[in-house]
């Protein structure tokens, strides 16, 4: 029992230990630690401006389908109670998430509205020549042309238009440009990984007569790992400091000039709150753990003697 | 009483170079032992199968009861706790202070800094260097640097100190005054000491147990032996 207290005490010793010599080696070894953490900073700048692209591209392209919508008409001279039954049926559909109904009369107004020519146009006649409507909006994008298809099938719907042609071509350019921002960003990432584990690879290969010492007195690995482990953490949090702060001004500037200029009124990016928050945590984490990782592993080759 | 005990050891690098043949070796506790023999005869690697850096290819490495060769390189610390290592080239780490660099040992085995201090500063004052604690190795002479080696090496108070050329890199005046500390610790602390060396005057002065290898294979094996008693070297 007291054997096993006196165990755990001095681990908990060798732990504080790592923690502090982890610390001084960062300042020893200055010029080193400076190319580790600048390598990390200069990666996960990189990270940072492919998560914002990636994450803007993808909100775009949600509120851009958001607002893809179906046009039904119904054939002229459809009684009321038809018409009910039409939304009831569009309604219907699994992949139909709204029906809102527009009457020819209300087209009539909003057309009047639209110039003088055709106001004009439209009090001479006696009947409205337009159709009743309905307009709806779906789930799942990718299916609006089976969508489409099942109302036309539908009694007494004259036609049921989504832009046929055009919008499965902007669609399918939004998908290409997802997975090319996605594959970007994880592209990036285990670059960082790669980038962060060389350089402190080379901090290591510098510091291989240290390792060697340790093992030579009578370290065991662990003990030998943990200092070196908790550099590589601290090298990750200091190497990620810089890219967080570019990240937030950067990304609180460009939302600021996007938002009040008005050539750009159509695109509206992420709200910077919480998104800012989030890619900084995602930015401190892939810093300190690729760091953590990276060092560990550089560490192990030197272990074998 | 046997405690280190060599049975029928071979060692064959992966280069095909057979560096030990057929080895068999006893030495009892508190011993003061000399291996001789010139470059390439194997003293090289029979002090590294002792410390575990390498493993005999065939037969069996024994110290104080432990199978050295049957270790695995997770546990070899525990073997390497139990002894001191002094290297020609002192293997001192440059950063850190003469105090620092005989702590180290023991802090990497978890002991409490005010247990560290005592030990410390008793290891250095048994090779005489109470003075310097302060000192970095580089303003050091090589003496003193190798003397620091020894302190680091005796100061968890080892029951085996393994000597690797230790004054393979030092004058005559010198070499004599490491020999006189190695002594020192062989006598007042019964501490069993094996030591490779080329130095024909320390070996003649000292009379002490001698071993002589050629080409891996134990040649002569001498109670109070000399250079002299092998021409051939």
């Amino acid at each position: 029992m007291r054997k096993e207290v006196i165990k755990q005490v001095k681990a908990f010793r060798i732990f504080g230990r790592s923690i502090r010599d982890s610390f001084k080696s960062v300042f020893r070894n200055f010029s080193l630690s400076i190319a580790s953490i600048l390598c990390t900073t200069i990666t996960l700048v990189l990270v940072a401006i492919a998560i914002i692209i990636s994450a803007n591209i993808n909100h775009i392209t949600k509120d851009l389908e958001e607002e893809l919508t179906i046009v039904v008409y119904a054939k002229a001279d459809t009684p009321d109670e038809r018409l009910d039954a039409i939304e009831k049926e569009i309604k219907n559909i699994s992949n139909v998430t709204n029906v809102t109904a527009k009457s020819k009369e209300e087209w009539r107004v909003e057309m009047q509205g639209y110039s003088d020519t055709l106001n004009t146009t439209l009090d001479y006649l006696d009947e409205n020549p337009l159709l009743d409507s309905f307009i709806v909006t779906v789930k799942n994008v990718d299916d609006l042309r089976p969508t489409a298809l099942k109302i036309r099938d539908i009694e007494n719907v004259e036609s049921a238009n989504y832009g046929e042609g055009m919008v499965e071509d902007i669609i399918s350019v939004f998908d290409i440009v997802q997975t090319v921002t996605l594959v970007m960003v994880i592209a990036l990432v285990v670059v960082t990984a790669f980038l962060i584990s060389n350089t402190i690879k080379l901090t290591i290969f510098s510091r291989r007569s240290e390792i060697e010492i340790m093992r030579l007195v009578g370290s065991s690995n662990t003990s030998i790992k943990l200092p070196f482990v908790f550099e590589g953490f601290l090298l990750g949090v200091l190497g990620s400091i810089i890219p967080i702060i570019v990240m937030i001004y950067g990304y609180l500037i460009m939302y600021e000039q996007v938002s009040s200029s008005s050539s750009f009124s159509i695109i509206e990016l992420v709200r910077p709150m919480p998104f800012v928050l989030i890619t900084s945590l995602i930015l401190l984490l892939i810093g300190s753990v690729v760091g953590m990782f990276g060092s560990a592993r550089a560490v192990r080759k030197y272990l074998k003697i | 009483m046997r405690f280190i005990e060599i049975k029928n050891c071979y060692k064959v690098y992966k280069n095909g170079v057979a560096a030990i043949a057929d080895l068999t070796l006893n030495i009892n506790k508190g011993e003061f032992v000399f291996v001789i023999g010139a470059s390439g005869s194997g003293k090289s690697t029979l002090i590294k199968m002792l410390y575990r850096e390498e493993k005999p290819t065939k037969g069996t490495v024994e110290i104080g009861g432990i199978n050295v060769g049957k270790l695995r390189n997770r546990t070899v610390y525990k073997l390497r706790r139990k002894l001191g290592i002094v290297f020609q080239d002192f293997k001192l780490l440059p950063k850190l202070t003469v105090y620092e660099n005989v702590a180290f040992a023991l802090e990497c085995l978890g002991m409490k800094g005010s247990e560290i201090r005592p030990k410390v500063i008793k290891a250095l004052d048994h090779v005489g260097l109470k003075d310097k604690l302060r000192s970095f190795p580089n303003e050091l002479s090589g003496g003193e640097q190798q003397r620091v080696c020894i302190a680091r090496a005796i100061v968890n108070n080892p029951k085996l100190l393994i000597c690797d050329e230790p004054t393979g890199n030092l004058d005559p005046k010198t070499s004599k005054g490491i020999m006189d500390v190695l002594e020192t610790i062989n006598k007042e602390l019964g501490t069993t000491i094996i030591m490779a060396t080329h130095d024909k005057e320390i070996v003649n002065r000292m009379k002490k147990r001698v071993i002589v290898l050629d080409s891996g294979v134990l040649k002569e094996d001498h109670e109070k032996g000399s250079y002299k008693a092998s021409e051939s070297i």
